[in-house]
């Protein structure tokens, strides 16, 4: 396939830390499913309204098969043609082989299990917040918080040692960044496979009481499924949330009023969470999907093989949907239909884990601070434009 | 108001259990739906429309 000339580039870059970029609300007011081009050369579709995200995700005849997406930026793989998703990689995959795997992990994610460990959750977070409060002020909100807590919590639940932490978050943040290069981004892959491989190996000899120990009771997944599985649930487990717990406390910092009605109001804590994921919309990429025959998407044609992506940030601002979409509301009504966790049947399996981090993690953090403050200029709180999940690199504070 | 749950479609992401807690749970093995009152009082009606609109995989029918 050709490239349109006329076909755009997705775009990615923010007006400030916290909004999508501008083109994206153009769009999605003029044009909310309109052509974009790949670097492969491909040309498919963007979407940017909320409802016809929604739809999208939630139709079977998009599938998430990884040999069918291209990948809509410039990229060390992106020109290269994508393989079928390795065995356990469910998320690239469409029924009936997602099903078979997610159903083994459903019942670990359950709203009373995460509830259930809501005290585990308190002493993580409590350790976290005084190790913060040893550095001083100055101290860095994401080594000493944010990346630490969801860290030790996915850790624990899977049963992977947190020793070995430096190795799995630095391979992590290099096959998440756009900047890697091929080698880099190979060997990451290899390090986490070697290292979850060894892993899971010694689950099967002898099985622990923890998400991969049970996986390996079950004998219904060979080694190398439970391997990339550990994979995958080990780098969803600590990405997503500790970009949330980085970026949701620095969005907080800079809205001075939402703060001290979080600190006032503890009701609206769950309302809050909702509203950061929604306001936030970490996955910046976008979540992707191919048509797998021609089909009618609110009256545009789209082909059998075009790929879609979904803008997640835009969807989330949709003033069809959500009334002042820019603002951020902390007690915004019904804010649980956003489109952060994903919609359809790979919603994501790790949110409700997700929900309880952040609302036991920032609740702590601003009831243990009450002068919590940057310690930098926000101008100068690096953030992560260029990795698959948004972020801040580091947030440094003074309280 | 009737309430259904399908479990053939659901995909566990325990929205309606979040969303309408006296009405669905889950699953303690699978994680999939499970309708505790098929026919809610009405203080939970608004609570159990939601569920179904938030629900992922369509699993949930309301008749009204």
């Amino acid at each position: 396939m050709t490239q349109a000339p006329s076909a755009p580039r997705l775009p990615l870059e923010r007006p400030n830390p916290f909004d999508p970029p501008v083109r994206l609300a153009e769009l999605r007011e003029n044009e909310p499913i309109s052509r974009l081009a790949f670097p492969d050369g491909h040309v498919g579709w963007l979407v940017t309204g909320y409802q016809e995200a929604r739809d999208v995700l939630r139709d079977p005849r998009f599938s998430s098969r990884q040999e069918l997406r291209h990948f809509p930026l410039d990229h060390a793989l992106a020109n290269e043609p994508m393989e079928p998703a390795r065995p356990g990689m469910f998320i690239r995959m469409d029924a009936p082989e997602h099903g078979r795997l997610r159903r083994l992990l459903t019942g670990q994610f359950t709203v009373k299990r995460m509830k259930a460990l809501e005290p585990r959750i308190q002493g993580f977070v409590d350790r976290a917040l005084d190790e913060l409060e040893a550095d001083g002020p100055g101290a860095d909100l994401v080594a000493r918080f944010a990346l630490p807590v969801p860290s030790l919590v996915i850790c624990e639940l899977l049963g992977v040692p947190y020793e070995d932490r430096a190795r799995f978050q630095q391979n992590s943040r290099t096959i998440m960044s756009l900047d890697s290069s091929r080698e880099d981004i190979m060997g990451a892959f290899e390090s986490m496979g070697q290292f979850l491989h060894d892993l899971v190996m010694s689950k099967i000899a002898e099985p622990t009481d923890d998400i991969l120990g049970g996986l390996a009771a079950t004998g219904e997944l060979t080694a190398e499924e439970m391997t990339n599985i550990a994979f995958l649930l080990l780098v969803a487990g600590h990405e997503t949330t500790a970009n949330m717990l980085g970026l949701g406390t620095f969005a907080l910092l800079r809205h001075p009023g939402e703060l001290a009605r979080f600190r006032a109001e503890p009701e609206i804590a769950e309302a809050a969470v909702e509203e950061l994921l929604r306001y936030l919309s970490i996955i910046h990429v976008g979540m992707t999907r191919t048509a797998l025959e021609d089909l009618d998407l609110h009256g545009t044609l789209v082909k059998a093989g075009e790929c879609v992506i979904l803008s997640v940030s835009a969807g989330n601002r949709d003033p069809e949907r959500f009334e002042n979409p820019d603002e951020l509301d902390l007690a915004r009504p019904h804010g649980t239909g956003h489109l952060s966790f994903g919609h359809g049947v790979h919603q994501c399996l790790g949110q409700q884990l997700a929900r309880v981090e952040m609302r036991i993690g920032l609740t702590t953090l601003v009831e243990r601070f009450p002068n919590l403050r940057l310690a930098v200029a926000p101008e100068d709180v690096p953030t992560k434009t260029n990795a698959i999940i948004y972020g801040v690199h580091s947030l440094k504070v003074a309280w | 108001m009737n309430v259904e749950a399908d479990r053939e479609r659901c995909c566990g992401s325990g929205m309606c259990a979040l969303t309408a807690p006296d009405v669905f749970d889950q699953d303690a093995e699978t994680g999939y739906v499970l309708v505790l009152l098929p026919e809610p009082p009405r203080e939970w009606h608004d609570d159990v429309r939601s569920a179904a609109g938030v629900c992922p995989s369509g699993a949930i029918t309301v008749r009204e």
